[in-house]
């Protein structure tokens, strides 16, 4: 991974940034968000981490990660930042870098399996609403 | 006492349990939930983004349907309901444009909203406008030696403007609960760690993890039953202890019920309010190995 003055301008900092109306470079890696995330053992890049692959640039590392996807909006991270940076705003701009590109995560076809569950109707709009194109 | 009521769509299907044992249980109390008409989903999350105002036109629609009403108070049952409404409205107070955005997009409105609605949870209204005081005289049942753990999930309590508790890291309203219906509330750790959501449709086994974990976590602390109030909590920590149970094949069976079913239960109410058919783990046998006194049909 390289780290450069064309990475830290990327374009992934401005968006995330514009999406989440949140301050990036407030974060000072002091890692409470990972210690309370309760998805942070499933994650490739824990909380901090995630937010360290932003700040610097890292485009492809944070689209290819794993985390916003398991990232449960919990809002655990967000009460408890130090700094006062809503980090369930910097997952949803995340995940919004792949559905405003018109990529579903959430595998549509497999929706008939799932409603064969009896899974109730608020878990079925969330995951259209969190992981499919927007 | 009457106060507008937003059901859901939820409330109306997999939580028919929630809705009818509070509706019942309400009554008991004098309060009648007056189901505002017209009713449309809030979209179940709250959109995060700064720039994505048209996903909070649903739950600002359903405050105008309430304002529509002659109402100035809203209550819900469903966690993530509460949560959805109650961060549109606050975010549409603190900025009138897009809330004036809003009421052009809903132009074939008779009225326009003003944010004046407030929106509160069912636990809150029990607490702050009906009291605990007045839900203990109502009990019949004594329900002894029951022990019972609050579940509060994430969204009753985050961020913290939504919080139905003062204190959003240790929060004491559900324990208050069930000390007024007679039971003796469990303190456990995992009480407000997430179930794992809407992970339930693209990550089951997530969910199937979280839930082990959680329940788990309460019968240490010697827990018969859980309640909670987010009908995604109840399938994740009572349906899914289908796979638990496949997974962890030495775990036992917990019962996962509403808060209302418990407090209907308490008062004594019939079968048709209790609804337990619709719980995947029924209480039943805990209940009558307890030689707790049997349901009405």
């Amino acid at each position: 991974m390289e780290i450069s003055a064309n990475t830290l301008r990327s374009d992934v900092v401005k968006k995330v940034s514009e999406i989440s109306g949140e301050n990036l470079s407030a974060c000072y890696q002091c890692g409470k968000c990972s210690a309370g995330c309760p998805s942070a053992d499933r994650m490739d890049h824990i909380p901090s981490q995630f937010i360290k692959l932003i700040q610097l640039g890292m485009d492809e590392e944070v689209r290819s990660s794993n985390t916003p996807w398991v990232c449960l909006t919990c809002f655990i991270c967000t009460v408890r930042c130090p700094k006062g940076i809503d980090i369930a705003r910097i997952m949803e701009a995340a995940r919004l870098l792949k559905s405003r590109e018109n990529v579903d995560h959430f595998e549509v076809s497999s929706l008939r399996a799932a409603l064969e569950e009896g899974l109730p109707p608020i878990a079925v709009v969330s995951v259209f609403r969190k992981h499919t194109a927007s | 006492m009457r106060i507008s009521y937003y059901p859901g769509c939820t409330l109306k299907s997999n939580a028919k349990n929630f809705e009818d044992s509070a509706i019942a249980s309400m009554k008991e109390l004098g309060v009648e939930l007056d189901e505002i008409p017209q009713w449309n989903c809030c979209g179940t999350v709250f959109s995060l983004a700064s720039d994505d105002l048209i996903h909070h036109l649903a739950p600002i629609r359903i405050l105008l349907r309430t304002k529509e009403t002659g109402s100035d108070s809203l209550v819900t049952l469903c966690s993530m309901c509460y949560h959805t409404l109650k961060l549109s409205n606050m975010r549409v107070k603190e900025n009138p444009d897009e809330l004036e955005k809003l009421n052009n997009i809903m132009y074939m409105e008779e009225i326009t909203y003003d944010g004046t609605v407030s929106v509160y949870h069912l636990l809150s209204l029990l607490k702050e406008r009906v009291g605990f005081d007045k839900v203990e005289e109502r009990i019949r049942i004594d329900l002894g030696s029951l022990r019972v753990a609050p579940y509060y999930g994430c969204l009753l309590l985050r961020p913290e403007g939504v919080s139905i508790d003062p204190n959003i890291e240790n929060p004491t309203i559900m324990s208050e609960f069930i000390s007024a219906v007679g039971a003796i509330p469990v303190d456990f750790p995992h009480q407000t760690e997430c179930c794992g959501a809407y992970l339930t449709v693209d990550n089951k086994d997530l969910v199937v993890e979280r839930t082990y974990e959680i329940l788990e976590s309460a019968r240490r602390r010697g827990t018969e039953f859980i309640i909670t109030s987010c009908p995604l909590c109840q399938f994740n920590l009572d349906d899914r202890q289908k796979q638990v149970k496949q997974k962890f094949p030495e775990f036992e069976e917990i019962p996962v019920l509403y808060f209302t079913q418990l407090l209907a239960f308490a008062m004594g109410l019939d079968k048709k309010a209790l609804r337990f058919d619709l719980n995947y783990v029924s209480p039943l046998s805990i209940l009558e190995d307890k030689q707790i006194l049997a349901i009405k049909d």
